[in-house]
């Protein structure tokens, strides 16, 4: 059924699998603890983080555990015409399905009684926001040094002129007959939004379950080597190469090592604590086995 | 709405022993319904009209169809709007006030479902292109929450839909008139929403009120009469796995036809068709 369809192009001169262009980049607003940046096609969305910090009203804060805030708002340029720049119904239905995608993969244990703040400014929107939303707001949590057991990574896949095709531009879910976004804890294997707009067959459906699926893994690693380019300065597939010492030479800092041996962890699935020493200062001794810092990742929501 | 429920730690430990084993509170199967009955055309001033219970959740939906003008952006497409209001004689836990993030979320999957399936015909409810159609409203009002709003909510808006009248009209020299006469709504399809609600590491449909303060994630899936999924929805904040996720879009099927079949009936779907 599929196979018919490989070699066409769409719309815009893609195969169906493929991504439109895209560049993510960590550490973009000066005043946030955490923030990112992505662009894919003409989707061009800042994410920032702030907190863990005291919440407001106070009765809102829980003994055990912080709690989430996630504003995404699209500004009233972003779209073709003027968008009113109070939230819509459907801002504040996505501003909760992000918060909830987001939630699994923080360990809100560690920051009782506090509120994290995500907010996701969408300055350019191009279809396919919110999972580049979650994308870049995951990004925002980890440069803000949030724990977190892995990072959250979202992207669409939908049928469009009766194909099954990855990454659906504006036209194309405009033009479409379905949308499936869905957003998923990379290493755990585990779900965290899925939405669908439109028809499926239940085989349509799980070609492009899997195919979203297959997007999500592209995405990550250029998610995964974002921050490795903030935080160890390195390119992360141009390090490939670099085997040894790594365990010696870590502790003074940043070196190219430090990459290689994280990386080695995320890569194997670990499924405990990765994206957290990531994001922890890099002057600890990241040589020291995540699993360590994190206990089970069932035990904690 | 505003669902601050907490539950007693006995009850709790309860369920979520019981789940374990297989067993729920109510003696239900996990995944079995408690008693699904459907009323149409309860309120006589609406075009249609259903009332839905679920055990003991309640829910109304009524439509009424208006003329209006069309969006700018499908000229020729007539206006569907399903919202969900949750009540506040629906529960002790409520207030009046603006919607909250749950019933916008609530409203929207209902509308998505109805939406996506293309139950009506847009271009059928266009009465002149560009400047009169029909514009048909949907709302659904919850009376008493014991658990499964998504369902419920859903059922009512179909089933007030599939039972629905629309007013007949012809068209003098441009000037559009009643007839006075009513005419069945032309419904295609049967969006029928199954909403799977995870405990630890059990999936239930039909969540009632207790196991759903308890819930840690949620899935809505919406299929059609013709074996189609039209849409779906993942909320509360915890996770599924890839294989729940399999399972589970098979079981959107087989048990959502057992419950199009209560639908149909009550509805008289298919049958008194032209």
């Amino acid at each position: 059924m599929l196979n018919s369809s490989n070699n066409e192009k769409r719309l815009d001169g893609r195969s169906r699998d493929e991504f439109r262009p895209f560049k993510l980049e960590v550490g973009v607003v000066k005043n946030a603890d955490g923030s990112a940046y992505i662009e894919l096609g003409k989707n061009k969305i800042i994410a920032a983080v702030y907190g863990p910090k005291e919440a407001h009203p106070k009765w809102l804060s829980q003994s055990d555990r912080c709690i989430l805030k996630c504003r995404y708002h699209m500004l009233p340029f972003s779209t073709d015409t003027r968008k009113n720049p109070a939230p819509s119904r459907r801002e504040i239905e996505i501003s909760k399905v992000i918060r909830e995608a987001l939630e699994p993969a923080i360990v809100v244990k560690n920051y009782p009684r506090t509120a994290i703040h995500i907010y996701i400014e969408v300055l350019q929107s191009d279809g396919g926001s919110r999972c580049a939303g979650i994308t870049v707001a995951a990004l925002a949590l980890a440069d803000a040094g949030i724990s977190m057991i892995d990072l959250v990574v979202g992207c669409a896949a939908g049928k469009v002129g009766g194909k099954l095709v990855l990454d659906l531009s504006d036209l194309e879910d405009k033009e479409g007959q379905a949308d499936l976004p869905i957003a998923i804890m990379p290493n755990l294997k585990r779900l965290t939004l899925m939405q669908l707009d439109g028809k499926l067959t239940p085989n349509e459906f799980d070609e492009a379950f899997k195919l979203a699926l297959d997007g999500c893994y592209q995405l990550y690693d250029s998610q995964r080597n974002a921050l490795f380019t903030k935080y160890f300065n390195v390119d992360q597939s141009v390090s490939e190469n670099v085997s040894e010492g790594v365990s010696e030479n870590v502790s003074e800092g940043v070196s190219e090592g430090v990459s290689e041996n994280v990386s080695e962890n995320v890569s194997e699935g670990v499924s405990e604590g990765v994206s957290e020493s990531v994001s922890e200062n890099v002057s600890e001794n990241i040589s020291e086995d995540p699993s360590k810092n994190v206990s089970n990742g069932d035990n904690l929501n | 709405m505003r669902k601050s429920v907490v539950l007693d730690s006995l009850k709790s430990a309860k369920i979520i022993d019981g789940l374990s084993k297989g067993t729920r509170s109510d003696n239900r199967d996990l995944l079995a319904y408690r008693d699904l009955t459907i009323t149409t055309g309860v309120i006589e001033k609406a075009n249609g009209s259903a009332k839905v219970t679920i055990g003991d959740t309640e829910v109304l939906a009524g439509v009424k169809i208006s003329m209006g003008t069309p969006f700018p952006d499908t000229p020729d497409q007539g206006v569907i709007i399903v919202n969900a209001e949750v009540t506040p004689v629906s529960s002790p836990y409520y207030e009046p006030g603006p919607p909250d993030e749950s019933t916008v979320e609530l409203a929207r999957v209902v509308d998505r479902g109805v939406r996506e399936s293309k139950m009506l015909d847009l271009e059928k409810l266009c009465i002149i292109s560009g400047q009169k159609v029909h514009s048909v409203f949907v709302d659904v009002a919850v009376l008493n929450d014991a658990g499964n709003l998504f369902d419920a909510t859903s059922y009512a808006a179909i089933s007030a839909l599939a039972s629905s009248t629309i007013p007949e009209l012809q068209i003098n020299d441009g000037v559009v008139e009643l007839t006075g006469n009513d005419l069945p709504l032309d419904v295609s399809t049967l969006p029928v929403s199954v909403t799977f609600s995870k405990i630890g590491n059990s999936i239930i449909l039909d969540a009632a009120f207790d196991e759903e303060a308890l819930v840690n994630a949620r899935l809505t899936l919406v299929t059609d009469s013709e074996g189609n999924v039209c849409a779906g929805q993942k909320g509360l904040p915890s996770y599924f796995t890839l294989d729940e996720i399999k399972t589970s879009s098979e079981l959107a099927f087989t048990k959502g036809s057992e419950i199009r079949k209560v639908i149909e009936e009550a509805t008289n779907f298919g049958k008194t068709k032209k």
